[in-house]
């Protein structure tokens, strides 16, 4: 049988089919719609959904598409923010700043990939962890990064919108992490996303059909902490203020733990991960507020659980939330929105 | 100047000389066999070809260039693709995208490019598209087309087997290192292999080195055999030179070798 599909852009457009084009259309219009309709409360726990969503589309990259391992993405955060704020305090216009904040980020990232040339697994992780707590230390001693106090972020100038200025931050964070979601599922398509899950599932074949590994695996690393650059400029933006102790490792882990539970290696599950994570770390705040097992939870947390004896309630229930996902649902959320649209279309036989 | 030559080979384990002092030479568009008891330093001479191992000393021309030292991606750009004995497939990858990855180096598009790739007009996508064309001829000429959309690592192995083989030929190589292609096929499958190396070579005009066990398929495939045992050459010839050596039977220990 010879193929009958002879028009193969079809596997190339960004839209599958109308429906797909259709609800695309709606959930864009929803987002732009926004800010007339809700409090700047939930604007800025959007913004922090979106700039989430853009580091783990990076993280995903490394992680779940070229098999490396990143437990210091929270540095690049940093990299990123830090520079921004360099930068704009320096006069330069924000549209630079930010491409400067990903390039240099991402130059960043080279540099951290090339122990990952001779290391692998534990080692590797390691090493970048490593890296996450250097750039923090090494930002809490500089007095011209404003040290361990930290530093204010200049407003950026948006008053040519006419509208206010969260409205027109929270714009540009969207349109900025729209862009990051097609630049990602273009990459991903082309020959250089198809080279790292190459490098992921074997490097030996990757290499014997012609893959530089040194290269691609660079390349790879710098377009991870590049998106994390990005996402850290947008992050100081919005918080208008940055210090270290905010670029945690903790922070890194939060990263990792969004790409698991959403899916590793899939675009969708950065962005359902990232959207549900960020909800549930405002949300899990709130579960010491129930009567009981409130209390309950928060005792056993500062018994057991902390070394400091600050409770971390949030994060213990994060971590169950995430154990559960790998035992039960190793696709993470993906794989549920996967399997729940296999259950619509057979619905109702 | 033969097409491809080996010199001196010698590749060691610890104090296991896999390969010793070996030398051959294969002549363009040939079929040329290597045979040898498990354990004989067969696959260790592929992965000293594409640059895998690093032997301790001897040549390995190809087209008069020396390979030694150079890496496995530079040999595959040099024209040579390889399968491996115990597949080596992406495998949670499609069939489609484990084929394209075997145009990887002819395919040119650069990070900044591939970011247009949604738009028709781009270059990327024209790029794409082209090789895409080119892929499906081999998924045609492979009978690969019901596999096309699956992930590899659901298809039954003899599939698997002819994705790795479709992969090698999407690099267009001029010299196509086959180990073991039929292991583990069944009777029927492995004579599609059979005709599939054939036309590699009559249609394709890609000369093949070949490793198998099968000494009917080696027999009635090969133009010339090498037997080796413990990394050394037993003997070189014709299938019926070499099938009927006696060191080379008694190696097999004195079985029927057209019976292994
Ligand atoms: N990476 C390695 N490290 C250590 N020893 C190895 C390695 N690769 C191969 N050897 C050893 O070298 C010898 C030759 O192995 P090789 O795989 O080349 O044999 P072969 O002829 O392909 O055998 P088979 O027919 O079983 O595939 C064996 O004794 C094997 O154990
Ligand atoms: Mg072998």
């Amino acid at each position: 049988m010879r193929n009958l599909k002879t028009d193969y852009f079809e596997d190339l457009q960004l839209f599958k089919d109308g429906l797909q084009l259709f609800w695309s259309a709606v959930l864009l219009l929803l987002l732009f719609a926004l800010p007339f309709f809700v409090k700047t409360y939930y604007l800025t726990i959007i913004n922090l959904m979106a700039v989430n969503v853009v580091v783990a589309l990076g993280l995903n990259l490394l992680v779940g598409n070229t098999g490396q391992i990143s437990l210091g993405h929270a540095g690049f955060v940093a990299i990123g923010a830090y520079t921004t704020v360099l930068l704009l305090k320096a006069g330069v216009p924000f549209i630079f700043a930010l491409t400067a904040s990903g390039l240099v980020t991402g130059l960043f990232g080279v540099l951290l990939g090339i122990p990952s040339l001779k290391l692998e697994g534990p080692y590797l992780a390691i090493a970048t962890l490593a890296f996450g707590l250097a750039v923090t230390t090494v930002i809490g001693r500089m007095d011209f990064l404003g040290g361990r106090m930290g530093m204010n972020v200049p407003k950026i100038s948006l008053g040519w919108t006419g509208l206010k200025y969260d409205q027109s931050l929270y714009y540009v964070i969207i349109i900025i992490t729209i862009l990051a979601v097609i630049a990602t599922r273009n990459l991903l398509k082309s020959r250089i996303g198809r080279a790292f899950q190459a490098i992921r599932d074997s490097d030996i074949a990757a290499s014997a059909i012609g893959i530089n590994l040194t290269k691609y695996k660079l390349y790879s690393f710098g377009i991870s902490a590049f998106f994390a650059g990005i996402a850290g400029s947008l992050w100081a933006l919005y918080l208008g203020f940055i210090n270290p102790t905010l670029f945690s490792f903790i922070l890194s882990i939060n990263f990792l733990v969004i790409i698991v539970l959403g899916g590793l290696g899939s675009i969708t599950g950065s962005v359902m991960g990232a959207i549900v994570l960020t909800y549930l770390n405002l949300q899990l705040e709130d579960v010491v507020e129930i009567p009981i097992l409130g209390d309950a939870l928060l005792r056993f947390s500062e018994l057991f659980m902390t070394a400091t004896g600050v409770s971390n309630v949030s994060w213990f229930l994060t971590g169950f939330i995430l154990i559960l996902v790998v035992l039960f649902e190793p696709l993470g959320l993906y794989g549920l929105w996967l399997r729940t649209k296999i259950y619509w279309k057979r619905w109702p036989f | 100047m033969a097409f491809f030559q080996i010199d001196n080979l010698s590749k060691s384990f610890g104090g296991l000389k896999a390969v010793d002092q070996l030398d051959f030479q294969v002549q363009e568009k040939e079929i040329f066999s290597i045979i040898g008891p498990n354990g004989a330093g067969k696959s260790t001479i592929f992965n000293c070809i594409n640059g895998l191992y690093k032997p301790e000393q001897g040549k390995i021309l190809f087209k008069g260039n020396n390979l030694i030292g150079r890496r496995p991606d530079q040999i595959a750009s040099a024209g040579i693709a390889r399968t491996f004995q115990n597949l080596e497939l992406f495998a949670h990858m499609t069939t489609l995208d484990n084929i394209m990855l075997g145009r990887h180096l002819s395919m040119k598009a650069s990070i900044a490019a591939v970011l247009g790739l949604s738009f028709k007009r781009s270059k990327a996508a024209k790029e794409e598209l082209q090789h895409r064309r080119k892929v499906e001829e081999i998924i045609d000429f492979l009978e690969l087309e019901s596999a096309r959309d699956q992930f590899v690592s659901n298809l039954p192995y003899g599939k698997q087997k002819l994705v790795e083989l479709g992969r090698a030929l999407a690099l267009e190589p001029d010299l196509l290192l086959l180990d073991e292609p039929a292991a583990g096929l069944t009777q029927e499958e492995r004579e599609d292999m059979v005709f599939w190396i054939k036309d590699i070579r009559d249609l394709l005009g890609i000369t093949v080195i070949l490793i198998e066990h099968n000494m009917q398929m080696v027999q009635n495939i090969s133009d010339r055999i090498l037997a080796i045992n413990f990394g050394k050459p037993i003997t070189t010839g014709t299938p019926e030179e070499v099938l009927g050596h006696p060191e080379v039977i008694r190696a097999y220990l004195g079985e029927d070798i057209t019976q292994v």
